[in-house]
């Protein structure tokens, strides 16, 4: 039996999602766009999908919109913005520890004659509003922060930056709330909210499918132009059956959420804490920190030889993030918290799911102090 | 959930004199109608109210339906207890503490009931003692308290409240006769149906539906409308009337800018023979003067010379906003805008005719006998029962 630890990388498809998928790919496989009966049925179901994941989300359906993903979502979130309001202002201010989707997107903006600001973030990887405020100019037109830091599992405070943004209305405040959906609670009706991305492979769904929030009023560049499908911001043909599998996932990781936050949240602590107490382990993570994350440094010893060993006892963890750990040596993110070189050069990341059990914990925290020991013995 | 009433007032029904008790006697059946899907839920009547006793069911789901019964003005979530001093005194203290967010308050006391032996000016000040005696950082404000508890002494015990919840207000539908509402799957019409079962008329609907120049989904569409409708005052009656040979008749015979006026004029015969057969008083559309050409003045002139049963149109005088206003605020608005052609839309001749004279067109249809179609059509009605319930299944819930 593998122990799958690395589920902020991506989930395991839940069986319902697949069969839902399954079955509107063979049964509803029409073009919504198409006239005839089947095409308005598959219209109809996309409708009702998208129904389901604004109410499930406290929006309205016209605020929903498709993607393939995390990925797709915050570049259309942030060049949307960029490109549509730029004589209005071409200043956007991010973090230093925000996902390479939102950081690279920036970065090439820069490119193209747009000024980024790199907010820091304190020991946690946590922003300062008043940083926010600090930063914020007249030419300003978006602000974008992840809600929980994929590496580390930081919570922003997304609801003082939205707070303070009420104050500055004609600056954009777009969300990274992939890694917090049904992990962390986010109030999108919260007024000084525009634009949320969303990934479904993050919570038991499928890759490629995704939502970006937008509210209603808020205008974007399109990424992709065409036949005008998702209100003109998206086209493209619909992906009727992974939107309708984007929706049945939300409507589960919500139930699990409320079923099984607070035990999630239980065994999040016991692995920390037991951690915590391990000798050569740094938490990266802060305490107070999303209930899926944990992430740990072993400065001296090579993550991946690590990752290797304990694969070998079938359990799955990962370095840093998966989307950065090919590249990048040592990790933005905890050099951004004020970290040496060799210790953002040895994280681990743990993360966790509804389905982790306790036992499950045990027998990694079990494993890991014995690959710790036996590399300690070979490299004295 | 300390409540485990809901106190039912009716408003206008009080002016109707020697009639009052026909119309509570409606609004009461409406009422348990409209509160069947709950099944522990029971109506009791008093002589100037109505309780929803709940009995232990959340009250939730259950204002929500009872503000869609015309003829109730208001509503109270209300605890009973016994008419005894000390009852009323706790009952009044769980009342104050369950109002969210309260810092004043106000105790209001009606002694309906006279053998109860504290007056009510004396109960006010019992019970406001007993309040500001059993809370912290909360005090009296007698002009504009926070919560205003209000104590309502009666026979058959106390009962009390704090929140007053609008109604749908109106008359109970069923008690102002019936009439046919010609139901497009436009905005207007399902508007007018509402406002007329505000005022108590029981609607049966009449669509005309065109193969293969409508849809199944236009035709979908006039089935979740009804639908929605039938939330207001229950089941409804939906006639579909096949009409493609006579669009197709006229469209053929009748010079193009008249068509839509002589199609007006055909489908008010067959919904006054509809009104003849069902035994409807009147005929009712969702016109509003001056929206559309079929809408001025002299189209419904012409319009109306074929039939002289009364033709309401409750929209006449409407915006065309207020009574989007009004579609969004019944819930039939996004059902409306769904993109499906219906037969009223697909035949519209680029200009038609926006003053037309009786003489005229009595002169293009004198060549032209339409009797053989009505009566073919009228034979081949499709009468449908429609409920809320109905249309409410969700069809993908498998999927989704």
């Amino acid at each position: 039996m593998m122990i799958y630890l690395d589920n902020g990388a991506t989930t395991k498809p839940h069986p319902e999602v697949l069969e839902s998928f399954q079955k509107v790919s063979e049964n509803y496989f029409a073009n919504p766009s198409s006239i005839h009966e089947l095409g308005g049925t598959v219209s109809d179901l996309q409708s009702e999908a998208r129904k389901q994941i604004a109410q499930i989300l406290g929006v309205e359906p016209e605020e929903i919109v498709f993607t393939s993903g995390g990925t797709e979502g915050n570049n259309l979130a942030i060049k949307g913005i960029a490109l549509e309001h730029q004589n209005r202002g071409k200043h956007i201010i991010t973090s230093k520890v925000e996902h390479p989707s939102v950081y690279n997107t920036c970065k090439s903006l820069e490119t193209l004659g747009f000024e980024v600001t790199y907010l820091p973030v304190n020991r946690h990887g946590i922003v300062d509003v008043e940083d926010v405020k600090q930063a914020l100019r007249d030419d300003t037109v978006l602000v974008s922060i992840m809600h929980v830091n994929n590496e580390i599992g930081s919570i922003q405070p997304i609801e003082a930056i939205a707070d303070l943004l009420i104050e500055y209305p004609k600056v954009f405040f777009h969300i990274d709330a992939v890694q917090s959906l049904g992990k962390v609670p986010l109030d999108l009706s919260h007024e000084g909210i525009d634009l949320a991305t969303f990934s479904g492979h993050k919570i038991n769904g499928l890759k490629g499918t995704g939502v970006l929030y937008v509210k209603k009023g808020t205008t974007l560049f399109p990424l992709f132009h065409g036949g005008g499908q998702e209100f003109g911001i998206r086209s493209g043909t619909e992906n009727v059956a992974g939107n309708v599998a984007f929706a049945k996932a939300l409507r589960l990781i919500k139930e699990k959420e409320q079923a099984k936050r607070h035990e999630l949240n239980e065994i999040r602590m016991k692995l920390y804490e037991a951690l915590e107490q391990m000798e050569g382990v740094e938490m990266n993570s802060p305490k107070e920190g999303a209930p899926h994350i944990v992430h740990v440094s072993v400065p001296g010893f090579k993550p991946e030889v690590i990752i290797h060993a304990l694969y070998d006892q079938g359990i799955v963890i990962s370095t840093q993030s998966a989307c950065s750990s090919k590249r990048e040596e040592e990790s933005r993110v905890l050099k951004a918290c004020g970290h040496d070189r060799k210790r953002a050069s040895s994280g681990l990341r743990i993360t966790l799911s509804y389905d982790t059990t306790e036992a499950e914990v045990q027998t990694f925290l079990q494993a890991f102090e014995r690959v710790l020991n036996e590399l300690r013995k070979v490299l004295e | 959930m300390i409540y485990d009433h809901i106190l039912i007032r009716y408003g206008e029904l009080g002016l109707k004199g020697k009639n009052r008790h026909l119309f509570i006697d409606q609004l009461h059946r409406n009422l348990k109608n409209v509160l069947a899907p709950f099944p522990d839920v029971k109506v009791s009547r008093a002589r100037d109210r109505m309780y929803v006793v709940l009995n232990g069911q959340h009250p939730e789901p259950v204002i929500r339906a009872c503000q869609k019964v015309f003829g109730i003005y208001s509503m109270s979530l209300a605890m009973k207890v016994e008419n005894k001093e000390e009852a009323i005194k706790a009952g009044a203290l769980k009342a104050l503490n369950n109002a969210k967010d309260a810092k004043t308050f106000k105790v209001n006391v009606r002694r309906a009931y006279k053998k109860f032996p504290v007056s009510s000016q004396e109960m006010n000040r019992l019970v406001g003692a007993h309040l500001l005696k059993n809370t912290t950082g909360i005090s009296v404000d007698v002009h504009e308290p926070d919560v205003e508890i209000r104590i309502e002494i009666r026979e058959n015990g106390t009962f009390i409240y704090s929140e007053v919840i609008d109604g749908a207000r109106g008359l109970p539908v069923g008690t102002g006769g019936k009439t046919l509402l010609m139901l497009s799957g436009g905005i207007d019409s399902p508007v007018a149906g509402y406002l007329m079962m505000k005022r108590g008329v029981e609607v049966e609907m009449i669509h005309f539906h065109s193969p293969p120049f409508t849809s199944e989904r236009a035709k979908q569409k006039v089935l979740d409308l009804t639908g929605v409708l039938s939330q207001y005052g229950g089941p409804i009656t939906l006639n579909i009337v096949p009409f493609t040979k006579l669009q197709q008749k006229i469209f053929r015979e009748i010079p193009n800018r008249y068509g839509m006026t002589v199609m007006r004029r055909v489908m008010f015969k067959i919904a006054e023979k509809v009104c003849e057969r069902r035994g409807i008083l009147s005929i009712a559309t969702g016109e509003s003067l001056g929206q559309v050409a079929s809408q001025t003045m002299a189209s419904m002139n012409v319009i109306n010379e074929v039939t002289n049963l009364p033709v309401i149109r409750p929209l006449v005088a409407f915006d065309k906003e207020e009574i989007v206003n009004i579609a969004k605020k019944i819930g039939t608005y996004e059902i409306s805008i769904r993109p499906y052609e219906d037969c009223c839309t697909i035949f519209v001749p680029s200009s038609p005719v926006t003053n037309p004279t009786r003489k005229k067109v009595n002169a293009l249809e004198a060549g032209v006998d339409f009797n053989e179609e009505i009566e073919e059509a009228l034979r081949n009605i499709e009468v449908l029962e429609i409920s809320h319930a109905q249309t409410q299944k969700q069809p993908f819930s498998d999927l989704l």
